[in-house]
């Protein structure tokens, strides 16, 4: 039961597993049609790839320049050469302190020492792209430079559109998928091609007209965030290609100091690729030669035949004896995980302490995050109790074997506590080494505050079902068109979105700018760990979300779509606008 | 990326061809395109009475524009028709140069030829859009191949739960997408001469 030696031989272990699940099942289930029908539906092996070959790639924070040529504008500089943008919303108010240039091209990549290094796309060349740094109060610009290929061949398409996912900021800056731009190509929402954009992260809090003594509500600190491409019918493909990265923002709260003075500080295990590490999970497909493919005909949603971490296959992590802090990431097209940290196949403790990058109200003691699509879960593992040598494993143990979603409660069998039995595939390996080290960062028994909810101020409620229609998938029956308004929330307001999940399909539903709170999961009260502030809301089948969302600050159009990247770019997103 | 993968494909399909070469090499001659070991290469029949070999002839090198439909269709056929009619006037420039429409019939047992060439009469279809028949077992297999298919095979097999989407691409490029055929003609449109270099 408890094989984690991290091979990931798909169809035997697999078989494996739903033998066992069978043999558990066995009273309830007369035959084995089940076990068939989910081997048919496997992806292919793929290439050996001997786990645990190489170190988990972590990096420190992207360095800032002194100045960016030409000058940053409010409004597009189309004769410098960039695209024909949207003025910056808030410009003065949150003058840009730090410049940065991000260069998206394609670039050589090794995702495992036994395939052959191949091509990328990638923010700086880089598979995941380079982990941006931010402050709160400190205003950031980006420009970001499109030098891919224009004639590439092969899936994706070489026009940029970068979605910082989900910070607060003013919609031209959003990377709205029909703001797509390469020196050739403007998408239809922008006016001019361009091989830049500046995107504006003003880094400022939300409900910032409610207290812009302190630059917004600080009970709305965002903390783990990624930006990935969002082009236009092609986003799944592009990202797929490599494009995604780490944004992590700090504060008065959560510090990024564990050291540091101020009551105000959290103390979190911190150091940015120290012991703060931010860790990409996906899975992705290879062929018998060892290359990435990607099924550019299938509209459901691709799994991979192998899982990486940070764009290497199953890597290990060396740590020293003390706390960090790893933010989750599931950035894969449509695989959901349930994630635990085991030794000798025993599932260890830790401190759950963020969803969706936000920190909750107090830390949840935890030994699994469960996640879809674009989710994220920051926890802190104390590796000060395990002695120099043991070797611990983090190890997907949820079985799915398309892009419908996590497989049924028969074949993901439970035991009395509500874990998964099976013994998974280990994606990362730590090695604890050393002595043990001062250690100054703790998870106090505070975090971060939650804004109050107050339904006297929602002032509408919206319903969004989403379905697939002849095949076509659909929001409200809609297909996606980037210049059909399906919702025109007023800035300053609160709504509650019904958010509805038909037909047999997990739906991970991300909607951009504003964080929510969910009233309601089929009537019932969320999970503890979902009571936080939240950008993605998965629907399982048949079920109803109701979120609170609150829209503040700015205007434009921003999106809200399924982050199953396929069912995106297979039109599953409306476009809403917030109106003044 | 794909493109080694393919070109090893095609070293594959090479090699394996020769065993025939005296049959195939007039048929399919060098070099083959990026998705010549994808597609079937069947001979299909077009509305206007041509034969075409599908990959060679309707897709090789082509930015190409694919729907299904079929003649006899009340469900979702004729609003598809009426606004790929829009997409067609928008695409009109570049119709017949390096982009071309194509709608492949459903029933083929049904739709022969002049049936298709009476439909796009009634329609109203300038030149640029090709209707496609076909042997039914080679049109179902390009279906499959272009991605119509549903995963569940008693839906799959529902004719009036076909395909709502229009499959986008440009062959030379490996550059494949879908629209849904009732969204705007404009969005489609570019869609479709954003899929060029």
């Amino acid at each position: 039961m408890n094989k984690i030696k991290g091979e990931p031989v798909q169809r035997t272990r697999r078989e494996a597993l739903k033998l066992g699940a069978v043999a558990t099942a066995a009273t309830a289930l007369p035959s084995s049609v089940g076990l068939t029908s989910a081997l048919a539906k496997d992806p292919p092996p793929g290439p050996t790839t001997p786990a645990f070959m190489v170190p988990l790639p972590v990096y420190s924070a992207k360095s800032a320049e002194s100045t960016l040529v030409p000058a940053p504008m409010e409004t597009a500089n189309l004769a410098g050469g960039e695209c024909g943008r949207l003025a910056h919303q808030g410009w003065s108010n949150w003058a840009p302190q730090k410049f940065y240039t991000l260069r998206v091209k394609e670039a050589q990549h090794s995702f495992h020492p036994f395939l052959p290094t191949q091509k990328v796309w990638g923010y700086d060349g880089m598979v995941p792209g380079p982990t941006f740094v931010a402050r709160y109060g400190q205003p950031v610009l980006v420009r970001i430079h499109n030098e891919l290929p224009n004639n590439a061949v092969g899936f994706g398409s070489p026009e940029i559109s970068t979605h910082l996912h989900n910070l607060h900021c003013a919609s031209e800056s959003d990377g709205f998928a029909g703001d797509y731009y390469s020196s050739t190509k403007a998408g239809p929402t922008l006016g001019a091609p361009g091989g830049y954009k500046d995107h504006h992260y003003p880094n400022c809090y939300a409900s910032y007209d409610r207290y812009d003594s302190t630059n917004g509500d600080p009970r709305e600190g965002l903390g783990t965030l990624w930006y990935h491409d969002h082009r236009l019918d092609f986003t799944g493909a592009n990202v797929y290609r490599g494009m995604a990265g780490f944004y992590l923002l700090f504060d008065h709260i959560d510090s990024g100091n564990e050291n540091d003075t101020n009551p105000t500080a959290l103390r979190l295990p911190s150091g940015v690729g120290v012991y703060d590490i931010p860790l990409a999970i996906q899975d992705k497909q290879f062929d018998a030669g060892g290359y990435l493919t990607f099924d550019q005909f299938e509209s459901k949603g691709q799994l991979g035949n192998k899982f990486l971490v940070n764009g290497k296959i199953q890597p290990f992590f060396k740590v020293q004896r003390r706390k960090y802090r790893f933010r989750l990431l599931d950035a894969s097209l449509a695989r959901y995980y349930e994630l635990y940290i085991t030794k000798a196949g025993a599932n260890q403790t830790f401190q759950y302490i963020s969803n969706d990058g936000n920190l909750l109200p107090a830390p949840l003691t935890s030994n699994k995050v469960f996640f879809g699509p674009a989710e994220r879960g920051d926890i802190v593992v104390d590796f000060s109790q395990y002695p120099e040598g043991t070797q611990l494993f983090m190890v997907n143990r949820l079985i799915q074997t398309d892009g419908r979603g996590p497989e049924d409660a028969l074949t993901n069998v439970r035991n009395a506590s509500g874990d998964l039995v099976n013994g998974g595939v280990a994606l990362l390996r730590f090695d604890v080494e050393g002595p043990l080290v001062a250690d100054g960062s703790r998870v106090p028994a505070v975090l971060r505050a939650l804004p109050p909810i107050n339904l006297a101020e929602v002032v509408k409620t919206r319903r969004f079902e989403f379905d697939k229609v002849n095949e076509v998938w659909t929001i409200n029956g809609q297909i996606f068109d980037p210049e059909v308004v399906a919702a025109n929330p007023k800035r300053g307001t609160s709504e509650i979105w019904v958010l509805k999940g038909k037909g047999s399909w997990h739906h991970p539903v991300h909607i951009h700018m504003t964080e929510g709170r969910i009233l309601s999961r089929n009537g019932a009260t969320a999970p503890v760990h979902e009571r936080g502030r939240k950008d993605v809301y998965v629907l399982r089948p048949g079920e109803e979300v109701r979120v609170l969302l609150r829209f503040s600050d700015f205007t434009g159009k921003y999106m809200m779509h399924c982050h199953n990247l396929t069912h995106e770019d297979h039109a599953m997103m409306v476009r809403f606008d917030i109106v003044p | 990326m794909n493109s080694k993968r393919n070109l090893i494909g095609l070293l594959g399909a090479t090699a394996l061809s020769s065993v025939f070469a005296a049959s195939e090499s007039a048929r399919r001659p060098a070099p083959a395109g990026t998705r010549a070991a994808y597609f079937p290469n069947s001979i299909v029949h077009t509305h206007d009475g041509r034969k075409l070999r599908f990959y060679d002839e309707a897709v090789k090198g082509k930015i190409v524009v694919i729907n299904m439909m079929y003649t006899a269709c009340t469900g979702i056929c004729p609003g598809n028709t009426a606004n790929l009619l829009r997409v067609q006037e928008a695409l009109s420039d570049q119709l017949g140069k390096d982009v071309f429409m194509y709608s492949l019939t459903l029933r083929p047992e049904m739709d022969s030829p002049a049936a298709l060439r009476n439909y796009v009469e009634h329609y109203g279809i300038a030149k640029g859009w090709t209707f496609l028949t076909g042997r039914p077992t080679e049109m179902d297999l390009i279906r499959r191949k272009l991605g119509f298919y549903n995963s569940d095979p008693v839906l799959d097999a529902d004719i009036n739960r076909h395909t709502g989407m229009v499959r986008i691409g440009n062959e030379a490029l490996d550059r494949w997408a879908m629209c849904p055929a009732l969204g705007s003609a404009k969005q489609i449109a570019r869609a479709v001469m954003h899929l060029r270099a």
